[in-house]
């Protein structure tokens, strides 16, 4: 399909009325890939080897991508509802759920709610929860800073930003626009957070890593920490930083990355729910 | 025709080359409060001229910029409404998407319309992009959002047996009951900035006054979508006070003083888009073809002159924008001319917004200006008024 530089396997499914495209690849057990912000542009490398142990689900979000948007949807609650129904509808069990940023968020808030259908959770540089003082956002204000500075920030190599809009189709461009304003419509205000989700994080009691490019200027070095410290199924021991990444290490290192998710996803032996 | 004088009360000390971005972003300490304080006492005593000499009178507001320094609409509005005697005072106007209370809006309305004893015209805008980055939602649904609050805005106003309550979409309150009751019955009449045929429809179903900033000879086109939309609804056509067209005016006794003034004016156009990049396109604000264009090319504002040529409206020559029915600069006599022949170009006209002060224009070249505006191009501009609705009965 156009845009999204995938040669196959996407597919859209039906979801009480929106229309939910999906990318499928691989067999095994089952893998919950959900995109950051920017969408699932430059994650192909990713997606194909994890495919190569799992069977890997990654939905565009509603709103991203080709995905409707539901009416009334303004929260992430609203997507952690939504992924829920799609774990139910395609009665997915045991899963691993991959979450990168904004994806991470996501996968914090269906993990709040229930572990039911999840084995293991990997966050790669989360957002989503509030960690620091209030006269400062965690996370630098992708709304406010001009894009060449934005992927300095980004990416450990700029190289892996650049785009050539003037050789994308009307489509594709629609799809980046589409990106950043679905960005806006659930991390506007307050700011790639929700207030509620630190306190709850407790909850989350499945084998957790997280990870974080060492790179990663959009937060203070370290930052990934708070998470894995908050999180009663990561801990201090499920913190790894990952060398010449930036905010989207799925995109700069995919291999090492993917390594990484398949050696945590076997080791880590679930307790029960 | 009435013509309202306006101004943003702009802060030009602050337009320095080093400063890149006017909006948004630029810190306060290049304000001096004691400039600012200079600047309000100047342009309330400006407006309260308006009102002797016979003109209305206009209002906006924009946040942290040094382009405009009335952040707050209501408290101009609220001091002229005290201070002058015969004007109608309007705010074009209060930016009801990107405020979080419409009731407190509604109150600030309803005070201002009875403190002036029924000369308030109630202006609502969507605003400007640059404005939503200041905004605690964000420009996703932003035009639902505009019509709720209007909504709940006119019902505040015309309610005369609450309190009410309101669970809407964007807005929910309760014991919604707003003292004190409107002057103006059920309330003052509403003026909306609107360009896209889409909005237009929604004014022109409400008969309310259809404003547009700056739009130059595109502006019939975009009248025209108003009077398709009274057609389509078997109304009669909408009378010339359903419009509303904002430019930039310069009188003078000679030709070569009004192009002076219409150079100092045009420091306003040349400055308010000065904006650090990221807030000229904040996401959900516009439409996906829109925000096509914009990943492919900077976009620059353009407008046309009567002959069809292409102007930029920040960098063109004062006789550019003159041409292009952006500015009103010259003699009485020129003006009047250049206002009658927009008048009709734009296929009638009842309300002009008179930007006769954009920065560094001094004090006395501005009243100066506006005595001739109200005194020898105004009458002109009535008499044919008259002449227009005689023919027309």
């Amino acid at each position: 399909m156009p845009g999204t530089g995938f040669s196959g396997g996407v597919q859209a499914v039906e979801m009480r009325g929106t229309k939910l495209e999906i990318i499928e690849r691989g067999t095994g057990k089952p893998l919950l890939f959900l995109h950051p912000h920017i969408g699932l542009h430059g994650s192909d490398a990713f997606l194909e080897k994890l495919a190569a142990e799992a069977r890997v689900l990654a939905p565009s979000h509603p709103g991203f991508g080709r995905t409707g948007v539901p009416a009334g949807f303004t929260s992430v609650d609203d997507i952690a509802y939504f992924y829920l129904d799609l774990l139910e509808q395609l009665d997915l069990r045991e899963v691993l759920v991959v979450g990168s940023s904004f994806g991470a968020w996501i996968a914090m808030e269906l993990a709040v709610k229930t572990t039911q259908r999840i084995s293991h959770l990997v966050l790669l540089d989360p957002v989503g929860a509030k960690f620091g003082p209030r006269e400062q956002s965690d996370v630098v204000d992708i709304f406010a800073v001009a894009q060449p500075r934005l992927h300095e920030l980004s990416f450990h190599d700029v190289v892996h930003a650049q785009r050539d809009y003037a050789s994308m189709s009307d489509e594709d461009l629609a799809i980046i626009a589409r990106n950043r304003e679905s960005s806006a419509r659930y991390a506007w205000n307050p700011y790639m957070y929700n207030p509620k989700l630190a306190q709850r994080l407790h909850r989350i009691t499945v084998p957790t890593l997280v990870m974080c490019g060492a790179s990663d200027r959009l937060m203070a070095p370290g930052w990934g920490r708070h998470y894995a410290n908050a999180i009663a199924g990561a801990g201090a021991g499920r913190y790894l930083e990952i060398a010449a990444a930036g905010h989207f290490p799925h995109i700069e290192q995919p291999g090492e990355l993917a390594r990484h998710v398949h050696e945590f996803a076997r080791a880590a032996v679930p307790t029960a729910a | 025709m009435r013509i309202y004088f306006f101004t943003e009360q702009p802060y030009p000390d602050a337009w320095r080359e080093d400063v890149k971005s006017l909006r948004v972003n630029i810190p306060n300490r290049e304000c001096d409060p004691r400039v600012a304080a200079d600047l309000f006492h100047r342009h309330q005593d400006e407006w309260c001229m308006a009102d002797e000499l016979g003109l209305d009178i206009m209002v906006n507001e924009h946040h942290a910029t040094a382009t405009c320094l009335t952040s707050i609409c209501t408290i101009t509005l609220g001091i002229l409404a005290r201070l002058t005697k015969r004007a109608r005072i309007l705010t074009l106007g209060m930016p009801i998407a990107n405020r979080v209370d419409p009731v407190r809006i509604a109150e600030e309305f309803a005070t201002i319309d009875v403190i002036s004893r029924g000369r308030f015209d109630m202006g609502l805008v969507r605003g400007v992009p640059y404005e939503v980055p200041l905004a605690p939602r964000s420009a996703v649904g932003h035009m639902d959002r505009f019509w709720e609050a209007h909504d709940l805005i006119i019902k505040a106003l015309s309610t005369r047996d609450g309190p009410f309550d309101w669970q809407g979409e964007y807005f929910q309150f309760r014991n919604v009951n707003v003292w004190p009751q409107c002057w103006q019955q059920p309330h003052p009449p509403v003026w909306i900035t609107a360009n896209a045929p889409i909005n237009i429809r929604e004014v022109a179903a409400r008969n309310y006054v259809q404003a547009t900033f700056l739009t130059g000879f595109r502006t019939k086109s975009i009248f025209d979508h108003y009077r398709a939309a009274c057609a389509e609804a078997g109304k009669p056509p909408p009378a010339p006070d359903r419009f509303a067209y904002l430019g930039l005016v310069a009188v003078a006794s000679t030709k070569a003083e009004a192009l002076r003034r219409a150079e100092q004016l045009t420091g306003y156009i040349r400055t308010s888009s000065i904006v650090a990049d990221p807030f000229k396109t904040p996401p959900g604000y516009f439409s996906s073809p829109d925000a096509v264009r914009q990943l492919k090319a900077n976009v620059v504002r353009q407008a046309e002159t009567r002959d069809g040529k292409s102007v930029n409206i920040h960098s063109g020559s004062v006789q550019d924008l003159i041409d292009a029915g952006i500015i009103f600069a010259g003699t009485p006599d020129e003006v009047y001319q250049q206002i009658a022949t927009f008048r009709d170009r734009a296929g009638g006209l009842g309300n002009l917004l008179a930007m006769c002060q954009g920065g560094h224009l001094p004090y006395k070249e501005t009243t100066d200006s506006l005595s001739l505006l109200a005194k020898e191009v105004l009458p002109r501009l009535q008499a044919d008024s008259a002449a227009m609705q005689k023919q027309a009965a």
